[in-house]
């Protein structure tokens, strides 16, 4: 449907009142996407607080720097607010569309500086003072337990290749040469435990907290 | 199905190819249904890796850095780098922007399964993300319909539209490149889950208005009808 383009500047222009941020919260992540493709700066900011921190999460992990954690955040929600109007939303998820981005700028940062070489791998979580929600940390913390939960279900070899790539970085040849191994094992390893993976998270999602549906 | 290249969809997902096999995992990904379908549920999972990577929260200060940089950018007529900071890399950014979304966009164009409309279809859609990418570029707003029209070096173009229902069943949408009097056609288009992305063949003239209109299947020599959304003049 199309609007006179009266109509859409005035949404646009509507100042960002209490009310409108209450209204943006019942719409949809791909509603929210529309507007910001329309240049509805408030829906952006929607966006943010519902994938932010997750976002953040993210980039630190792969980073290990807060400041270049933000960095690749806020690179990643400014290509959101450009290619907005570009995003297809009937089989992905937007906040998985946003995630891919932030990792993918988290993965190219660390592979050009050579940042986390030395990093420990192992799960080094710190808890952050934080003012979000009682609600919104508590889902985030039973999600946080049921991935890592699936993750230690997974056999070694085939959690540490996911591990060192998705968290450290690493690409598939990287890691054969660093546990000496054919890239074709690597690969191997990769694939069978993201499949794995992907069949525990499911099993765990019949309470519905996580869902491979894809929304809408 | 080349099983050595279905593997390479986890790789893919989780970002761990060299250039080169994630090259060669992108073009076979444009036939490969089973691929898309795989790697699609493998996204998802990487969804929930990143949900358990850290608890650490960001400043506050962040979302604010966010929306001012966005704000920076509002305008009717902007240029996609009007003088702003631009942070190393960001060019970059937007180019992966624009790919993963037209990487998820292949569900759309492969679901008549036909390869070689596929290709033509992600070739397309392929030089609109490069255009759309392209700090260069010039995004011109449209006086009606909702969307942008993003012009870059030259006078190429992709016009970008939201909120744009599929055509009737017997009608197709066509575009326009109106200089003056001349309408010329730019060709027709559908539109798929209420979007477009609609690269212009031809160079668009400093002046001249990219328009859309809706006809019978198959287009018309020049337009038959008011246009449904018309860009303003570039």
């Amino acid at each position: 449907m199309f609007f006179p383009s009266s109509a859409v500047v005035a949404l646009v222009d509507t100042p960002v009142t209490w009310s409108m941020r209450k209204h943006l919260a019942h719409l949809s992540d791909e509603a929210l996407v529309a507007l910001v493709a329309r240049g509805d700066d408030s829906a952006l900011a929607e966006l943010y607080d519902r994938v932010g921190r997750v976002a953040y999460g993210l980039a630190f992990r792969v980073l290990r720097d807060d400041r270049l954690a933000e960095d690749a955040v806020q690179d990643a929600f400014l290509a959101v607010w450009r290619t907005a109007a570009a995003f297809r939303a009937e089989r992905a998820k937007v906040s998985t569309w946003i995630l891919t981005l932030v990792h993918r700028r988290a993965v190219d940062v660390v592979r050009r500086e050579e940042r986390r070489r030395a990093e420990p791998l192992d799960d080094t979580t710190r808890v952050a003072a934080t003012s979000e929600s009682a609600e919104d940390a508590a889902w985030l913390g039973f999600e946080r337990d049921r991935v890592k939960e699936a993750l230690r279900q997974l056999p070694d070899a085939q959690r540490e290749a996911i591990e060192l790539a998705y968290y450290g970085g690493y690409s598939q040849s990287e890691l054969a040469e660093r546990l000496g191994l054919p890239l074709g094992t690597i690969k191997s390893r990769m694939f069978a435990g993201l499949a794995r993976l992907r069949e525990l998270l499911d099993d765990g999602a019949e309470e519905g907290s996580w869902t491979l549906n894809f929304t809408n | 199905m080349d099983a050595e290249l279905h593997e390479l969809s986890a790789g893919f997902a989780l970002d761990a190819l060299e250039p080169e096999q994630r090259d060669a995992f992108e073009r076979h990904l444009a036939g490969c249904p089973e691929c898309q379908e795989e790697l699609a549920s493998f996204w998802e999972v990487a969804g929930a890796l990143a949900v358990a990577a850290d608890s650490a929260a960001p400043s506050p200060e962040l979302r604010d850095r966010i929306l001012a940089d966005a704000r920076g950018e509002k305008q009717t007529v902007v240029s996609l780098d009007s003088g702003r900071r631009v942070s190393p890399g960001l060019a970059a950014v937007t180019a992966v922007a624009a790919a993963v979304a037209i990487g998820l966009g292949i569900y759309a164009v492969s679901l008549n399964n036909d390869l070689d409309s596929t290709r033509l279809a992600l070739s397309a859609q392929g030089s609109a993300a490069a255009l759309l990418a392209d700090s260069s570029a010039t995004s011109v707003a449209l006086q009606s319909g909702t969307g942008r029209l993003v012009v870059g070096d030259g006078g190429a173009a992709v016009l970008v539209l939201n909120d744009l229902p599929a055509a009737p069943s017997g009608k197709t949408y066509q575009a326009w490149i109106v200089d003056g009097e001349m309408s010329v056609s730019a060709g027709t288009f559908t539109s798929t889950n209420d979007q477009a992305v609609v690269p212009i063949p031809q160079a668009v003239p400093d002046g001249a208005v990219v328009a859309v209109t809706i006809e019978q299947s198959g287009g018309a020599s020049s337009p038959t009808l008011p246009p449904l959304a018309a860009s303003e003049p570039v």
